[in-house]
This record gives C-alpha cells, structure tokens and sequence, in this order.
C-alpha cells in the first residue's frame, strides 16, 4: 500500500522502479480475476519509465480505458471500438511519460462513460473491493477499483457527471474533478465535451494533488484548455483552517439520501470547525434542475460525439448490403442499450422543433446552476455536500430502473454544469461496512483551497487508513 | 403569361491558406490520396479541433469586401449528419452566428449596373472526398478539414444571365483579396442555385427548388435556363411545385430530382463545445480593412482614368487580378498603354489560353513585353509581326529587339522597293488587275497579299494597299 511519497522515499533509498511495478503487478495477478478493474489484455506488465527522472519517476499509474495511449488498447469498453489503438497520446499521457510515470494498464469503465455502476461495461462489471456483490460506482470503477485494493497507487479517471468522485465514494478513495479547463481534454475519448474533466484517483489528499501538478495546465491542443497558472499545490496542504468559510447547501441533504450517510457528512461540519473553518447553511436553489439539465446537456453533446463511431475508419464494421446497412448493424452491434438511450435522448432534443425547448432552456438552467455557485462563492471558499446519496449498491440493483441510476449522481453533477472542481473523500463507514464519501466543490481554478480543506480534514481523521481487507 | 425567376446562390470557397482550418495538416491540392491527413482531420476518438486564425482573417477580409456587417461575437456550431466522407460525422460550421452578414454586390446587366444582396458569409469545415472504384468505395480525406466560406446570397438574382454575372464578379473579388484561386474545376469554388419563378408583378414567391452538381459557370447558367423552363411549363400545364433537391446532369442538360423536402436532412445543429465563441474588435476588423487590395470596380474606373483605354478593355483587363497587375507594370514602361492594352487583349490573351497558363506563369517580363509594345508602337514591326515574336519570346524567352533583328523581321518601309515590288505583282496577276478595273475593288487584297509575301510579311499592309491602290489608279498593269 504505497504512496507516491513512500515510493519516492525507496527509490531514493536504492530501491528500484522494477521491484516497485512489480509488487503492484503481483497485487494485480492476485485480485484483477475477482475485482475485474482492468479491461481484458489491458495490463501491460513490461511498462516502464519512459524518462529518466521526474515527479511521477517509478509510480504506476492505471488508466481509465477512455483516455488514449498510443498503440495501447483503448476502447471505453465499448464493443464498437474493438481492438482500437489510437496513433496518438493523450495530452494527460504524454505529461505523464515525461514525468516518468509507469503506465500500468487500462481499466474498466461503463460504456463510453455511461453509467455509475461499472456494470454497462462491454467486459463485466467491476466488483467493490468492500463487498464483491456490490458495485463500485462509475463510470470509472474500474479506477477506483484499483486504487483501493492496492493494485496501483494513483489512477486516472473522467468526470462529467460524478465519474471520479462517486466511485471513488463508493470505493472509500480520494477522487478529484478538477476545474474545466485545468487539465487538458486532447486525447480523452469525449462523452459531452462542455462537461468531461479528466481527474485523479489516489489513497489521499497529497497523492493526488502531485498528479494533479503534472497533469495539470494549458494545452494548446484543447482550445477549452484555460490559460490559468497552476499552483504549488503541495504548498497548500496544511492542517489548519482558521479563516476558511464553508457553506454547507440545504438542498443535499433533504430526500433520497441514506440517514448514514447524513450522519457521516454532518460531522465532517464538526471536524472543520474544531480545525478552525466557519461552517454555514447556504441555499442553492436551482439545485433540483440539475439531473433533468444534466440529461439534456450531456445525451445532446454525446449523441454528437459518437456519431464517428460508424464503421467506416476504425474499430467495429459489421458488412451490410449498402452504406446504410452498413450503418445500422455496426452501430446496432456496437453500443450497449445505455448507449443507444443515450444516443436517441441526445439526438431527441436538438431534433428541430425540440431544440428551443429541450438543450436551449437547460442551457439556460445551466447558466442559473452557474449563477448559484458564483453567488455562494462571493461568501465562502468551499462547499460542502455528501458525494452520493447511497453507499455502494448491488450489482444488478439499478440497472435495469435507468432514473434510480441516474439519481445516484445527483450531488455530483452540478459541479460539471458549473465548471468547478471538486473533491471526494472518505468521511465514514457505513454500518453494512461501505465507505462514505463527502464532497467539497471549489471556485474555478481554485484547487488549491479543496486540497487545502480536504487534507486538514482528512488528517483530522481516521477515514483516510481504512481499506478493504482480502484473503 | 409573362414570368419572372427568382434566384439565390450558395457559395462555397476554398481558401488557400497554408494548413488546415482545425488542424496543421498542409491543405494543397491534389496530393497522393490521405497523405495530408492527421488524428484531427480524421476525426479519430479524443481529438480535439483548434481554430486557424488566418482563416478568421480571410473571412473577415472577404465579409468586408462583400459590404457585409462583421460580427463582434461569432461561433461555430455543429451540422449533424453520418456521410463517410465526413470522418466525425459532424461538420464544424456556423450556424445562427456567421462571421458576416447584410452585404451586397454590383453586377453589370443589360439595365446597367445591379445590387444583389449579400446575405451571410459564414466559416466551415470541406469533408473528404469519395473515390468509387469497382465494387468497393474509397474515402481520400486530403479535403477533409480544408477551409471554407460559405457565401449566401438574396434571392436578388433575376436570370441566368444575371447569376453567371453574380458568379463572375464574386469569383473576381475573391481572387482580387488573393484567398482563394475560385477554380470550379479543382472544386475550389463550388455553387448550389435556389429557384423559383412566379408571375411577374406577383408579391408572393413561388416554390423554389435546389439544384445541385454545377461544375462551371456555364452550366449554372445553362441550369437555371433548364429549370426555369421546366418550372413554367408544369405551372402552365396546371402542377404545382414541389420543394426539392435537384441535380444537373450536364451531359443531358435536365435536372432529376434528388430528394424531396420530406428527405431532407435534420442536422440538429447545435454549439461546438470544444471551440471557445470567438470575438472580433473592431480595431482588428479596422486593420484588415486597410489591408484591402483595391477591387476590381474600382481598378475598372482607376485604369480608364489613368492609361486612357476603353472601358471595355478595362473591364476584361481587370477579369484577374494577375493581369490587371502585369498590364499595369508594362503599362507604365511604355509610351502608349493603350497599344499595350491591345496587345494584352487579343494577342497575349490568346497565346495563354492556347498554352492554358496565367500571366504569372508567363516567361516574360513586364520590362520585356514593353520593349514589344513599343517596336510595334513606333511602327518598327506590324502587327503579323507582333505575335510571331511574342511566341517566340514565349518559347525562347529572348528579348523583343533581338528576335526581331535576327529574323529579319523589321518592318520593310523602303518605299522604293515596296513600289518595285508592286509594280511586278500588278504586271503579273492582269486576271486580278482587270477585275479591280471592273468594279471588284476587293481584288486589291490579293495583290497586298501577294507583296506581303514577298516581304516575309514584314511590309507594312496599309501602306502596300495604299500604293497598290495608286500604282493601278495611276494605270499601271
């Protein structure tokens, strides 16, 4: 169980990076057959530093299957991109390389980023290393997965709705959205382009702050790249929060959330006071328009951006009679049920005679999302909400009730309308054994007062050492 | 019953700037197939697109030219739809924020000169081209991601005459700003014609169609007069029209219908969200402004004013901007631009459409060319003697003088020996002699050629006719 500090130390005490990866492979051979956070053929034992020195120098890092790496598999466990190996890195990638980084493996995500259970994967479903019958959340469980069985230290996911924070709830993890535009977007394979954030998986605060430095940054391949200097964020990490105000947004806690959970969440409001931080109720009172504005936003912009997916350049091509046909039964063959709801949702509202009263008002909400964190943030420096409603649920539980699942991202998603970044950490266990995650969302940007909050916090607490435990 | 069209043009434009508009790729024409292509162009999975300013630049440089308002806050938006040649199965185009809008242009006609609006200007994306071989289709993506200027006019345009005048006076303003070569063959302009005719005197407009596949300025033309007559006649004979596509079938000369207004594409058009809105100050709408080569309107004017020639040879002058230059900078080396602007018209003219090059291929010089204009000018050398020596200095690329001294070809005005020369033509042709005495005074013109001949051409034929003419007035023969 090391961290990336814990593997520097040993490599500067003579240790060297092979002994390293392969303690991690070993972890990964004993547990990648019953928690399946890898995809098939997506572990790539022979990885090795592609620098000399760097940040990241000897520290395996797992991949989310829907950021490309050149030559290596990369599919977003969807049938319809079978045996795809991109010709390019990924802007993420390549900073990765240079800071000498192993890239361990691929892993397991639902289709395209579509869904919050693992479970709408191509391959199988990934298991929660708390208890094997229950999910890990998603979309990238499979991340999650291996960051809190020990198969790898750090991981990288995407977040358009919750993908990194709400598995990393479930999966007792430190999960990190940053803000849009902090991270470069070339190379991940999009899901709703004006939401997707590329983000960090790791055991705690400071690891993912150090990947977060290296990946961190303008991109002139991504023109939605921000032009924002990024901080010495390890500066930040300090256990003292006098002067931090904390709004704590009514809205999250009313229905549908697990009383547990409540509790959990409440008493981190105690912890930030003892540390010095002022905690206050806020309102955020477009709240309830987020998941219907969420489903509208992200299906229009999805529904766009799996057009290429035809067969006609790479991946699946299934033969028809014509180039319709063609067409029809590749993409039939292709994508998974929640892909095709999703596909059809998106197309419905931008179809003509729709646009006006579908993507055009959630835009409109969008804005008014926005206008509600701009106006929170006027007073307070960070927000405070529970990461999701639930702990883990059971395989097969949500699956086939798409509303349910969709809700399971409901705290989640109004920082990917915002734009803002957001963290999630343990903050709990549930009584049926299950991490609980609390959330802090963040000013543009400003990632530094979430890692700032969120390591007091989790040094004020027990939370940040409890794993799951294997025969 | 008296009819009249109403017509509407849809411009497409390639610009000739250095690489592509979303990615670095080389954007030349005809390239080995899919040998200008990268991950972006291709649309592979996780690319992301980044806007080449120098065709923001372009745009605003043509939207300026064309009269139009440019916009202070433009974007780009999605056109949805699945065509192979279309690798992300989505344009990146502009939908209800075009770079520029409300322009207008002047086109000559019949009445004089004529206004047809402008209206939208807008900035895409070319898709790739489809290669049919047997059994099997090809994709060459070389095209894929070149970029376009969408340029739409009013429904101003009254007759094909008129269409093919808009075309031509469109192409001559692009060219003019030097953005794009607007060659129809290599498809680097491309036009759709909207149609519709109606009972002159009518407010309301009849049901148009779209007509596709026009690959010359010609067949728009010959198009439109297909489609208009079509037009009339179902409405005389009672139908109704329907909206469609139509496509041109030059090599038949009719429009078949493509598809109907039911088929028509939904592209659920919606804001790119991988390119940031853009906006344009008004200080950089300012500076290109200053950076406008004068147009061919006013070029027109300029060179009657200045050099002193007919309208008409400014206007064909001024057709390309290439050759409006060179006239210039040989005009001005000169003593008499107007026998320069002759010679540019008839004679050089047609020795570059005989070798289908433009003037900029051309070997010779400006300097070069004067030194032509002048021999010819001071009566040195007449005008058979002029193109024989253009094409040799075509050929050769020697100067003028030198060609000319070589040959020998320097006007003969010996008056002495020309009237020796005529006087034994007169006495060896009587049969022709005896004709111009009986009235026929035309004969006089084979004993000019016959002198002509004699001389190797190098006579001067007016001054032959004029001494025939007074040798046989005078009786001799």
């Amino acid at each position: 169980m090391m961290t990336i500090s814990e593997i520097q130390d040993r490599l500067r005490s003579g240790g060297d990076w092979k002994e390293i990866r392969d303690s991690f492979l070993r972890r990964i051979d004993q547990l990648q057959e019953e928690l399946k956070a890898f995809i098939p053929n997506g572990i790539f034992s022979d990885a090795e530093p592609e620098a000399d020195s760097g940040s990241l120098y000897g520290v395996p890092i797992a991949i989310k299957d829907n950021i490309c790496e050149e030559g290596k598999l990369t599919t977003c466990c969807s049938r319809i991109l079978e045996g795809f190996r991109p010709p390019y890195d990924a802007t993420v990638i390549k900073r990765l390389k240079s800071a000498g980084a192993v890239l361990i493996g691929k892993t397991n995500m639902d289709e395209f980023a579509f869904g919050s259970s693992c479970e709408t994967s191509c391959y199988y479903p990934s298991r929660n290393p708390w208890d094997k019958e229950r999910v890990p959340g998603g979309s990238s469980g499979g991340s999650a997965v291996a960051v809190a069985s020990g198969m790898v230290p750090v991981a990288l996911g995407s977040d358009t709705g919750g993908s990194i924070r709400q598995p990393a709830s479930l999966c007792g993890v430190v999960g990190l959205k940053p803000t849009y535009g902090r991270v470069s977007r070339y190379g991940l394979i999009a899901f709703a382009s004006s939401l997707d954030q590329i983000g960090v998986f790791s055991r705690n605060v400071e690891d993912s702050a150090r990947v977060l430095q290296v990946i961190a940054g303008y991109d002139e391949m991504d023109s939605t790249s921000a032009e924002v200097e990024v901080d010495n964020y390890l500066q930040y990490l300090s256990k003292d929060l006098k002067g931090v105000k904390v709004g704590v947004p009514k809205e999250y806690f009313e229905e549908g959330i697990d009383p547990e959970v409540r509790h959990f969440v409440n008493n981190v409001r105690v912890v930030l006071q003892d540390l010095g931080a002022r905690c206050e109720e806020i309102s955020l009172p477009h709240t309830k328009y987020c998941v219907a504005t969420y489903y509208i936003v992200a299906t229009a912009e999805a529904s766009s951006n799996l057009a290429r997916f035809d067969g006609v350049q790479y991946g699946l091509r299934i033969k028809g009679r014509n180039l319709l046909d063609m067409y029809l039964r590749t993409r039939e063959a292709g994508f998974g049920p929640e892909a095709k709801r999703r596909i059809i949702l998106g197309t419905h509202v931008l179809s003509s005679g729709y646009y006006d009263a579908y993507y055009l008002r959630a835009q409109k909400v969008r804005a008014l999302i926005k206008r509600d964190f701009d106006q929170a943030f006027t007073e307070y420096d960070v927000i405070m909400t529970p990461t999701s409603p639930t702990p883990a649920f059971r395989i097969g539980e949500k699956i086939n009730d798409p509303l349910a699942m969709y809700l399971s991202d409901v705290f989640t998603i109004s920082a990917n309308l915002a734009g803002l970044p957001a963290i999630s950490l343990p903050c709990g266990l549930h009584s049926e054994k299950l991490p609980i995650g609390v959330q802090f969302i963040g000013k543009a940007f400003d990632e530094k007062t979430l890692f700032r909050v969120a390591y007091a916090y989790e040094q004020a607490t027990p939370w940040h050492t409890k794993f799951p435990r294997f025969e | 019953m008296d009819w009249e069209a109403v017509i509407g043009l849809e411009v497409h434009v390639q610009l000739n700037t250095n690489t592509k508009i979303f990615c670095g790729c080389r954007n030349e024409f005809g390239a080995e197939p899919n040998t200008n292509v990268c991950p972006v162009c291709l649309g592979f999975p996780g690319v992301l697109p980044v806007f080449n300013q120098k065709v923001l630049e372009y745009a605003i440089k043509v939207g300026l030219a064309l009269n139009c308002r440019i916009a202070g806050y433009t974007k780009f938006d999605r056109k949805n739809y699945f065509y192979p040649d279309l690798p992300k199965a989505y344009q990146i185009s502009q939908y209800d924020m075009p770079i520029a809008t409300e322009g207008w242009i002047e086109i000559d006609t019949e009445n004089g000169p004529k206004k047809i609006g402008i209206k939208r200007v807008h900035m895409e994306e070319d898709a790739g081209k489809l290669i049919h071989g047997e059994g099997a289709s090809y994709v060459d993506y070389n095209r894929a991601g070149v970029p376009l200027l969408e340029i739409v006019s009013q429904p101003d345009i009254s007759s094909p005459e008129e269409a093919y005048e808009y075309l031509t006076t469109l192409k001559q303003i692009v060219q003019y700003l030097g953005v794009s070569d607007c060659d129809m063959e290599k498809g680097s302009l491309r036009c759709d014609a909207n149609v519709s005719v109606r009972r002159r005197g009518e407010g309301k407009l009849g049901t148009k169609t779209e007509i596709k596949n026009l690959n010359s300025f010609k067949g728009v033309k010959s198009a439109l007069e297909y489609e208009i007559r079509r037009q009339i006649s179902a409405l005389e004979s009672g139908e109704t029209i329907q909206q469609e596509t139509r496509l041109w079938d030059a090599n038949k000369g009719i429009t078949q219908s493509m598809r109907s207004k039911e088929e028509a594409h939904d592209y659920r058009y919606f804001p790119e969200p991988d390119l940031l809105p853009i906006k344009v100050d008004s200080s950089t709408i300012e500076s290109l402004r200053s950076e406008l080569p004068e147009m061919p309107k006013a070029r027109r004017r300029r060179l009657v004013e200045e050099y002193k020639i007919t309208e008409y040879d400014a206007k064909v002058l001024c057709l390309e901007k290439e050759f409006a230059d060179y006239f210039e900078e040989t005009a001005r080396l000169v003593k008499n631009p107007k026998k320069c602007a002759n010679l540019m018209i008839s004679i050089l003219a047609e020795q570059l459409n005989q070798r289908g090059i433009s003037v900029k291929d051309l070997a010779v010089s400006p300097e070069q060319l004067s030194e032509l204009v002048n021999l010819w000018d001071e009566g040195k050398i007449n005008n058979l003697v002029v193109k024989q020596v253009l094409e040799e200095m075509i050929e050769t690329g020697k100067p003028a003088g030198a060609i000319v001294e070589e040959k020998g070809l320097a006007q003969v005005s010996d008056e002495g020996m020309l009237e020796g020369l005529a006087r034994e033509t007169i006495e060896k042709n009587p049969k022709v002699v005896q004709d111009y005495r009986s009235g026929k005074k035309n004969a006089v013109m084979f004993l000019v050629g016959q002198v002509m001949k004699a001389t190797r051409g190098k006579a001067n034929p007016q001054k032959v006719r004029q001494l025939l003419e007074r040798l046989l007035e005078e009786g001799v023969g």
